[in-house]
């Protein structure tokens, strides 16, 4: 269905005057109804990866494959989040929800139909007509998810979703990831700068070296999702080991300085 | 409740107005500067009979005038504005052009078009055009990456993009360009029609001043005045119609 392969894919963005290699022979294999975490120092190209992955970025060497095909354009199964959230502030709440379906062409009745679901789901069923700018942080993440919803992905690619949010409607809305993916077991590739927040949404965390990035490390998570993992002692363990390699990748200056950035 | 405290916003500024022109006149003591009495006088008695048909002819001309720059130039600045090809092609020539002051070009236009409406028509769209395609072209430009990025993401098509992200997000800023483009057009207009042509209220402004009928005269100054304010809030109530989301969360 929705496995994701990225095989040995190189990115190149050409300046006015030099190019940078944000990617140098990145390769890694998420299967499908796999959630992952992808975590790295500041600029070692994890946006490139998802970018790459949701087909925006076209690779100079290698590719990536999503469900079994070549991605050379947006996949139709496919969501991207990123950090802003990516709404538009002229569109209401519903037809920023509704913004996918429309642009894949969903008659009228069943995108009214899909987009209420999801934002019933999402708690925002009674802000279906106010703008962006009227809602919360919090809020517009959920409005970005439940776009993502309506559209049916099984893909979900996030870009540091939560990163623009306060620490508590951060933890909310991690553990409305869990329980959406829990619900669905859509493929998801999260990227995100919180040791945390990867060991919580992650069953695999990845680690990408500084930039060109490649893949430094895999930490495997398999209590990911388990009830209560965020207070167990696996689980600081588990972000101890992160920090560590995280450390060694160069990410964090001075050995006290851990925790989220 | 808006409507109403700027309706007596208006009032009170109108108030204002008369007050200093009143005492103006009174200082001046000049027949070439009526009180506000007798030209107000003059513009509610000739109103309907004298002022209006001209009226209808100088808005038809300043709407049309603008309805065509707009139509014209929107779109091309929006398309220049997000294609670096045709940027690099057109953005000189937009440079070149737009200091030079195009109203030089009437006698040129009269010669063309003759004196009538359409050599009116013409100058102020050919001012007002610029006035929009550089507003176009700019809003164009700084459209966030992100939101372009993201209605990619969903697969949308370089016209979808156009639909649902560029022509949105630049509106607000195409609006207030016309708006600011009224006052232009107006002038414009009053130049055009008192250098040529035997209708339009820069005419009879002109044809007053020309008879010594200044409270006459002044009729037609304050109907170019109530032009150009009518004009204006049409534009403001378009814009807040079609731009409703730059009001929300304030």
């Amino acid at each position: 269905m929705a496995r994701v392969e990225v095989r040995d894919i190189s990115v190149v963005y050409e300046g006015a005057d030099r190019s940078v290699r944000a990617l140098d022979s990145c390769a890694l294999d998420v299967a499908d109804g796999e959630p992952i975490a992808i975590i790295g120092p500041s600029g070692c190209g994890k946006s490139t990866l998802l970018l790459a992955a949701a087909g925006l970025v076209r690779p100079s060497a290698g590719e990536v494959l999503v469900g079994g095909r070549a991605v050379d354009a947006p996949r139709l199964k496919t969501a991207l989040i990123l950090q802003d959230f990516g709404l538009l502030p002229w569109k209401t709440v519903f037809h920023n929800a509704a913004l996918g379906l429309e642009i894949r062409g969903v008659a009228g009745a069943e995108r009214a139909r899909l987009v209420a679901e999801a934002l019933e789901r999402l708690g925002l069923a009674e802000f279906a007509s106010a703008y962006p700018a009227e809602l919360s942080g919090g809020m517009r993440q959920r409005l970005a998810l439940a776009r993502a919803l309506a559209l049916d992905a099984d893909t979900l690619l996030m870009d540091e979703p939560l990163s623009a949010l306060d620490a508590l409607t951060r933890e909310d809305l991690q553990g409305l990831l869990l329980d959406i993916w829990r619900q669905r077991r859509h493929t998801a590739m999260l990227v995100t700068h919180s040791i945390e927040e990867a060991v919580f949404l992650g069953r695999r965390v990845v680690v990408l070296s500084p930039r060109p990035g490649r893949v430094a490390a895999v930490v495997d998570n398999p209590e990911m999702g388990a009830e209560g993992y965020r207070e167990t002692s696996a689980f600081y363990e588990r972000c101890a080991e992160l920090r560590a390699l995280l450390a060694a990748e160069g990410a964090l200056h001075g050995a006290a300085a851990g925790g989220e950035a | 409740m808006g409507w109403l405290r700027r309706a007596i916003g208006y009032l009170g500024a109108a108030a204002a107005l008369v007050a200093g022109w009143w005492l103006l006149a009174l200082i001046v003591d000049s027949p070439a500067l009526p009180g506000p009495g007798l030209a107000l006088g003059d513009f509610a008695t000739l109103f309907f009979s004298d002022l209006l048909p001209e009226l209808g002819v100088s808005a038809w001309r300043v709407v049309a005038s603008m309805a065509i720059s707009v139509a014209l130039a929107a779109p091309l600045g929006l398309l220049v504005g997000r294609s670096p090809r045709l940027d690099a092609v057109v953005a000189p020539m937009i440079f070149l052009t737009y200091p030079v002051p195009k109203i030089v070009f009437l006698p040129v236009l009269l010669v063309l078009l003759g004196i009538g409406g359409a050599p009116k028509i013409a100058l102020i769209a050919l001012i007002v055009f610029f006035q929009i395609l550089v507003t176009a072209r700019d809003a164009a430009r700084q459209i966030p990456a992100a939101s372009v990025l993201s209605v990619r993401s969903l697969g949308a098509t370089r016209s979808q993009v156009f639909r649902h992200v560029v022509v949105p997000a630049a509106l607000p800023d195409i609006f207030t360009a016309l708006r600011i483009s009224t006052g232009t057009a107006i002038a414009v207009l009053f130049f055009s029609e008192s250098i040529a042509g035997t209708s339009g209220v820069g005419y009879y402004i002109i044809d007053a001043w020309s008879r010594i009928a200044y409270s006459e005269m002044f009729a037609g100054i304050i109907t170019m005045a109530l032009l150009g304010v009518v004009l204006y809030e049409l534009l403001e109530m378009a814009e807040a119609r079609v731009c409703a989301w730059t009001r929300a969360g304030r």
